[in-house]
């Protein structure tokens, strides 16, 4: 508004006007670059210039130390755990965020069904993801709670003898956030990939079938090719997003027993907000973001390649 | 005939099969989430009785009353929705100016800022935290709504952004021009007649904005300090903290927490279908 305001009273010099006119699009840019530069830029260039430093923000004057803190983080023992657990963590979740999602859709889509019954199961289906990470925590904590009903279900119907303690013992106790944010996080697959099915064009199938394809070959040359450029976006937006996970482990087992399922970001906000170890905190995050962006990078090259 | 009987009966047992996986599937989604809600009508000495039943005897609103009555709590339900509220605000207003830039004029760094929106959505949360956690507190923002909406923006933004270039991409340019030759500006144009045609998109972005800022919970709980700032996810984790478990409240103040975001769901499931497709996955 301003900018159009501005070419209107102000100067009839040609060129000066001209010069007005490149700028409109940055005028009606101006507070998404503000934003974005303070906001994302600048911390980011704030958080390398800490991982370089020593006892930043505690001390008033921290020594340049180089790469040394990265040296050390490398070495450090709980570190590579934590860089493990994620990758555990993360890789599980995209694989059975993907099988789950596409079999409901798959589910969902099924012309046999009355659409009716197929819109009321769309929404149970889609629960679990209206539920933001500290319901779903305090959820599945009363759920796989040594006495809660998961453990009353298995016992009762012989699967396991004893109770098991879920969250709390080293020997489950990934697999069980794991599993949880299975659960949470499906539903952003299944709806995605069903509006995917829907897209695929009828007579790719009818063709298929003339041509003799059975259920499964039909399935494979036609369904998963269509889905392909769908599935590579969402399995890395979820991975990102996955290694990114924050609140759900934090409310689950903060990380332990042990650390076992302690994930990058519960390492990274300890040092900083229970260790007040900030530079080392800082270099911990600067890992993180370039293994992001590193995975990223694929994202943004996939997007180009399905736009052209 | 033989044929066709036998061909009723194999789309009979396909249908039974299918209705069968169907329902497994149901059990999996659907189950917690009714445990959830029957605990919360139970009393809390019988949220671990046993055998296990989904309606106790000690079937009661009392734990919602009790949330609904405690000020304290009902303070955090406040302050999610204004800052949610405030949030949907600034990043539509936002996101439509620049994404009205983005799709229809060319420009300069164009691309690069582009792919920088698009990369902004990966950075991660906790990378931005420690600086941030500076940053509010040398602007004297920090325990602020203002340190959470300003935060929020950061990631609420890129999705607008993307969803709104989608957006005006697919209207026509001869629209704007039109309003344009009647004498009126550019934002005139913009604020009349393409803002109002695209709310479906307005619509979804301003839903999915929402729910993230509803459900944030990192930055809530770092840039806040006292009780009477703290959001519902922060408030449900506090409750946790706290002497007893009192999980019937605890599971009270979840139905409650995630009603909003259930209710606009349930609302603009349509509207929300579209968005999904168009700005998450097409990106």
């Amino acid at each position: 508004m301003l900018a159009d305001n501005y070419i209107s009273t102000g100067s009839k010099n040609r060129t000066w006007r001209r010069a007005a006119k490149g700028f409109v699009p940055f005028a009606y840019l101006s507070p998404t670059i503000l934003l974005l530069a303070v906001l994302s830029l600048l911390p980011i260039a704030m958080v390398f210039n800490y991982s370089l430093m020593n006892n930043v923000i505690m001390e008033k004057n921290p020594t340049f130390v180089g790469i040394a803190n990265y040296v050390k983080l490398i070495s450090d023992r709980v570190f590579q755990q934590a860089i493990l657990n994620t990758l555990y963590f993360t890789v599980m979740s995209v694989v059975f965020h993907l099988i789950l999602g596409l079999t409901f859709a798959m589910l969902l889509n099924t012309k046999i069904i009355s659409p009716g019954i197929r819109a009321l199961f769309r929404v149970v289906y889609v629960l679990p993801w209206v539920f933001t990470a500290t319901i779903i925590a305090v959820l599945w904590r009363l759920m796989l709670n040594p006495n809660g009903i998961v453990n009353y279900l298995l016992v009762w119907s012989d699967l396991v003898s004893g109770k098991i303690e879920w969250l709390s013992s080293k020997q489950v106790a990934l697999h069980a956030v794991t599993f949880i944010n299975i659960w949470a996080g499906y539903p952003f697959y299944m709806v995605s990939l069903l509006a995917g099915l829907q897209g695929i064009p009828d007579q790719l199938y009818e063709a298929g079938t003339i041509d003799g394809a059975n259920k499964r070959q039909l399935f494979r040359y036609i369904t998963l090719p269509q889905l392909k450029p769908i599935i590579l976006s969402l399995a890395m937006l979820d991975f990102i997003w996955t290694m990114h996970q924050f609140t759900l482990i934090w409310m689950t087992t903060g990380g332990g027993p042990l650390r076992v399922t302690e994930m990058l970001s519960t390492f990274t906000y300890k040092l900083a907000f229970s260790s007040y170890k900030f530079s080392m905190a800082s270099t911990s995050a600067f890992i993180i973001l370039a293994l992001s962006m590193f995975v990223a990078l694929f994202y943004v090259r996939n997007q180009r390649a399905s736009d052209e | 005939m033989n044929n066709v009987l036998s061909k009723s009966a194999k789309t009979g047992m396909a249908r039974a099969l299918v209705i069968l996986a169907l329902l497994l599937g149901a059990v999996y989604a659907g189950f917690p989430v009714l445990w959830m809600v029957a605990s919360s009508f139970k009393s809390n000495t019988e949220i671990f009785a046993y055998p296990p039943t989904l309606i106790t005897e000690s079937f009661s609103f009392n734990a919602y009353q009790v949330v609904l009555t405690n000020p304290e709590k009902v303070r955090f339900f406040i302050n999610s929705y204004l800052v949610s509220i405030w949030v949907t605000i600034f990043t539509l207003i936002v996101g439509t100016l620049a994404g009205y830039s983005f799709s229809r004029y060319d420009f300069f760094f164009k691309k690069p800022l582009n792919m920088l929106i698009i990369s902004v959505q990966a950075v991660p949360p906790i990378t931005l935290l420690i600086p941030y956690f500076s940053l509010i507190v040398t602007l004297k923002l920090y325990n602020t709504y203002a340190a959470l909406v300003l935060t929020y923006m950061v990631f609420t933004l890129p999705y607008a952004i993307i969803m709104m270039t989608g957006y005006f991409n697919t209207l026509p340019k001869e629209l704007d021009e039109a309003v344009m030759i009647d004498g009126g500006s550019r934002i005139i144009a913009l604020w009349r007649v393409l803002v109002p045609i695209s709310l479906p998109g307005i619509v979804a972005t301003g839903i999915y904005t929402f729910m993230q800022a509803w459900n944030e919970f990192l930055f809530a709980l770092t840039l806040t300090k006292t009780t009477e700032m703290r959001t519902v996810p922060v408030g449900i984790q506090m409750l946790m903290g706290q002497h007893s478990y009192e999980w019937n409240e605890m599971m009270a103040m979840s139905v409650l927490g995630c009603l909003p975001v259930l209710i606009l769901y349930l609302f603009f499931q349509r509207y929300f279908m579209a968005g999904m497709t168009a700005g998450s996955v097409k990106g």
